[in-house]
């Protein structure tokens, strides 16, 4: 008895310790309702004022379901045919620290939903807003910002690089490999 | 840095070819004896040219030289061969620098420029700025620059850099094309643009990056696109005001291949009706690919132009069951009219992106006893064939380097023999595939000197893994399938530079070269052949023993055309734009991170220093003796 309670408590403690996060499994699908500008520069004529935030954000960033979705995605929109698993090619790289049009989530999702001058396809008319923000996220989770414990874990596959949740930040790497 | 060819190199041909006069194989004997104390007799004179005149391109199709270099070829026979002497192989070591000029785009520079009368012409990786200089006068001062202002969203459906591979001159006009899909006449001596046709479309993936080719008052264009599940064509454009004449397509009805009661395919394999139809999955053939980004080559004796046909897409070949006509694979046509007079597939259902867009060689030489008009082509999948260009009837085709890929050439069907082991397809990772997707040698030119015999191929040294994945169809992205890793060849040397005797089908002497030689290459009849590496090196060898006579390090990488051209003041000059970039260089000149294996469709695993080796650039070179 004694020895099965001792089993228990730490077994109890463990399950209790490992709090889920939300998932929201079922994102409307209805196409472009991500309707918010998103400005292309932090420059501003008259001082800086603080960089609007989407408020379906928070719900999408960090989060491991809608990352893992991102992933699949990446490869189900083609995204992988001209940024490869993350280190570019015909686009550029998104694993990197060197952003052209900012590294928060909302102006990536305003990237994928608007397109880019020199050659990033406008995806608003092709995927449904939210996965656009899972899309998103997943772009994050690549340049190595997303926290370790949500990030996607390797591929079954080929490794291509080293896995999601073990990719350093870009920011903190100094230089480019 | 010179050493033979790797042993894993395949033989496939067991037929010698035609026995060169005996003189020309003691030559050679000695070179490859090295031993250059018992060469004396052949090395005292450089005034007596090697008996390789048994092989010489067709005279029609490469007129004596005129100084000038008026097409990327240098002539129609796709010599790329100078008869200037000014620089030999004993005053080159004194080259010099005459001047340089910044193009102002610092993308990978792969065109030729072109020398006619006192001008010289480039045109510079997307923006497609055309610029004329004036050799004349001091400095070669700009004299006029054209800006066609191309869309900028070409630049994302690219597949491999925004380069471009030069202009081409005739009768008074320069011609070119841009990114985006435009061909532009420009009168040569103001710049104007006389006219403008606009034949490809972004929006469905369509790139244009080739040298366009005139040939009898048309200008033959053809398409980019591989990678994003476009159809390929080549169009003849009247030079005079740019409206097309024919449209041949790579795939299809026979009807849009212009294949008609003049077909005469020497293989069966190519043989019955509307192959380009039947030989894939229902519809597939309208995003299957075999474009023509490469060179076309044109004989006027015969009325016939040769041309390449890109890869069939997607590149997972699981996707695309069938032999997948008319990609990866050869034409003659007739220019007047674009019909086809005969076809040969290189690679029958490609497995690995085995474009068949290279530069064909026209030649006439002595095989097995007979007089034969031939063109040789160092092809992508490993070998180099010798066809009869009057029928397509593969003479021989022997590996110039290391390949497993397949075995060898049928030469009674004229089928690639693939090798099962290394056949890639969905959810399945295939290792160690020798070559890679860019091929034992991709687009970068090879020049032929009819002193020496010798073929002079500038070309890579890689392997691959691969791994087929699902890819959708989404118009305007790319349509590909396949994650690849490149990683560096036997023996580690990423590039070659190999001399290859023609008439006896192997190798006279081979450089190794730390990164892919992805640069074209020109000889001269002073026995002098020039070309360039990815750290930026220029460099001038004897075309006859490969030995360094001397080398200039320019201030990027080289991925471009050399050409030589006697300059206004009756002097030899030799000029090459430096500039990294390309499908192997795209990790400096898109900033790629190599961090990702499968980064420009694998390339950048081969070239993770390339970084530190060299930076983005864009300048053209020219030198002279003092
Ligand atoms: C046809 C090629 C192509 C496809 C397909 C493509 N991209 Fe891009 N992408 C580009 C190019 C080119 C750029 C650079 C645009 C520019 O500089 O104006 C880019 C830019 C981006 C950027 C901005 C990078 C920065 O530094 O700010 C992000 C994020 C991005 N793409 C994500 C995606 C995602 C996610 C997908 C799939 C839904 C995708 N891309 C599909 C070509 C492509």
């Amino acid at each position: 008895m004694r020895q099965a309670l001792a089993l228990l408590l730490p077994l109890t403690l463990a399950l209790v310790a490992c709090q889920r996060e939300e998932r929201d499994t079922r994102p409307q699908s209805a196409l472009g309702s991500g309707e918010q500008p998103t400005p292309v520069t932090t420059l501003e004529p008259g001082g800086q004022r603080p960089s609007p935030t989407d408020n379906k954000a928070a719900s999408f960033e960090a989060n491991a379901f809608h990352m893992s979705e991102g992933k699949r995605l990446f490869s189900w929109f083609n995204c992988s045919g001209c940024h490869a698993n993350g280190g570019g090619g015909m686009g550029p790289a998104l694993m990197d620290e060197k952003w052209l049009y900012g590294s928060s989530i909302e102006s990536i999702h305003a990237t994928i939903r608007d397109g880019r001058p020199n050659g990033m396809p406008s995806f608003g008319q092709k995927i449904p807003d939210d996965q656009i923000w899972e899309l998103s996220a997943y772009v994050r989770a690549l340049g190595g910002n997303a926290p370790s414990s949500a990030a996607p874990q390797r591929n079954d596959g080929m490794m291509v690089h080293p896995s999601e949740n073990r990719l350093p930040d870009a920011a903190t790497l100094g230089k480019s490999p | 840095m010179k050493g033979r060819l790797h042993p894993a190199q395949a033989r496939v041909d067991a037929r010698q070819g035609a026995r060169a006069l005996a003189i020309w194989n003691s030559f050679r004997t000695c070179i490859l004896s090295v031993m250059l104390l018992a060469c004396g007799p052949f090395l005292s004179g450089a005034s007596e040219p090697p008996s390789a005149a048994a092989i010489a391109p067709p005279a029609a199709a490469a007129p004596p030289d005129d100084g000038q270099w008026t097409m990327p070829a240098k002539n129609y026979a796709s010599t790329r061969f100078s008869d200037l002497t000014e620089i030999n192989e004993g005053n080159v070591k004194n080259l010099q620098v005459a001047f340089t000029f910044s193009t102002g785009v610092n993308k990978g520079q792969e065109a030729a420029p072109l020398v006619v009368g006192n001008i010289m012409y480039i045109v510079t990786p997307f923006p497609n700025i055309v610029y004329a200089l004036d050799l004349s006068r001091p400095g070669a001062p700009m004299k006029w620059k054209y800006e066609p202002n191309p869309e900028p969203a070409a630049q994302g459906v690219a597949c491999c850099d925004v380069v471009n591979r030069g202009a081409a001159f005739a009768d008074g006009r320069i011609f070119f094309n841009t990114l985006d899909g435009h061909t532009i006449a420009l009168d040569a001596n103001t710049g104007k643009p006389i006219w403008n046709a606009h034949i490809g479309n972004i929006n469905i993936g369509e790139t244009i990056t080739m040298a366009p080719l005139v040939v009898k008052g048309k200008v033959l264009v053809g398409n980019s696109g591989g990678e994003m599940g476009v159809r390929g064509w080549v169009k003849a454009l009247d030079a005079g005001d740019g409206h097309i004449v024919w449209t041949a397509y790579g795939t299809g009805p026979d009807k849009d291949v212009l294949i008609g009661p003049d077909f005469k395919p020497h293989y069966d394999m190519d043989k019955g009706t509307d192959l380009g139809v039947t030989t894939w999955p229902p519809e597939a053939w309208k995003i299957g690919g075999g474009n023509m980004w490469g060179w076309i080559s044109y004989d006027p004796a015969l009325n016939l132009i040769f041309h390449g046909t890109g890869n069939p897409g997607p590149w997972n070949p699981d996707l695309r069951p069938g032999d997948n006509k008319w990609t990866s694979g050869i034409f003659a046509r007739d220019p007047d009219t674009g019909a086809a007079k005969w076809f040969y597939q290189w690679s029958p259902h490609d497995l690995h992106d085995y474009d068949g867009i290279n530069e064909q060689i026209l030649l006439d030489m002595t095989w097995q006893g007979k007089p034969r008009k031939v063109l040789v082509r160092p092809e992508r999948n490993g070998y180099l064939y010798i066809l009869d260009r009057t029928t397509g009837e593969v003479l021989s085709a022997t590996a110039y380097g290391p390949v497993n890929s397949s075995k060898g050439v049928d030469l009674k069907t004229g089928r690639l023999i693939a090798n099962p082991d290394k056949k890639t397809g969905t959810g399945k990772v295939v290792r160690d595939i020798c070559p890679t997707a860019s091929g034992l040698k991709d687009w970068q030119p090879s020049a032929f000197s009819p002193r020496t015999g010798l073929l002079y191929i500038p070309h890579n040294n890689l392997c691959m893994d691969e791994e087929g994945v699902e890819v959708n169809y989404i118009a305007g992205t790319p349509y590909v399938g396949m994650n690849v890793r490149m990683i560096p060849g036997p023996g580690g040397n990423r590039g070659a530079f190999t001399a290859w005797d023609v008439a006896a089908a192997k190798p006279a002497w081979v450089l190794k070269e730390n990164f892919p030689v992805w640069s074209g290459t020109v000889v001269t009849a002073g026995d002098v052949v020039f070309y360039g590496t990815m750290e930026g090196w220029f460099k001038a060898v004897s075309a006859r023993t490969g030995d360094l006579l001397w080398q200039f390090k320019t201030s990027s990488g080289i991925i471009g055309q050399p050409i030589t051209y006697r300059g206004p003041d009756g002097h030899q000059y030799v000029a090459i734009l430096s500039g990294v970039g390309g499908w192997a260089g795209a990790i400096v000149s898109g900033d790629l991170d190599p961090r990702d294996a499968t980064a420009a469709l694998g390339f950048v695993n081969a070239m993770k220093d390339l970084k530190n080796a060299t930076t983005a650039g864009g300048t053209l070179y020219v030198f002279r003796l003092p």
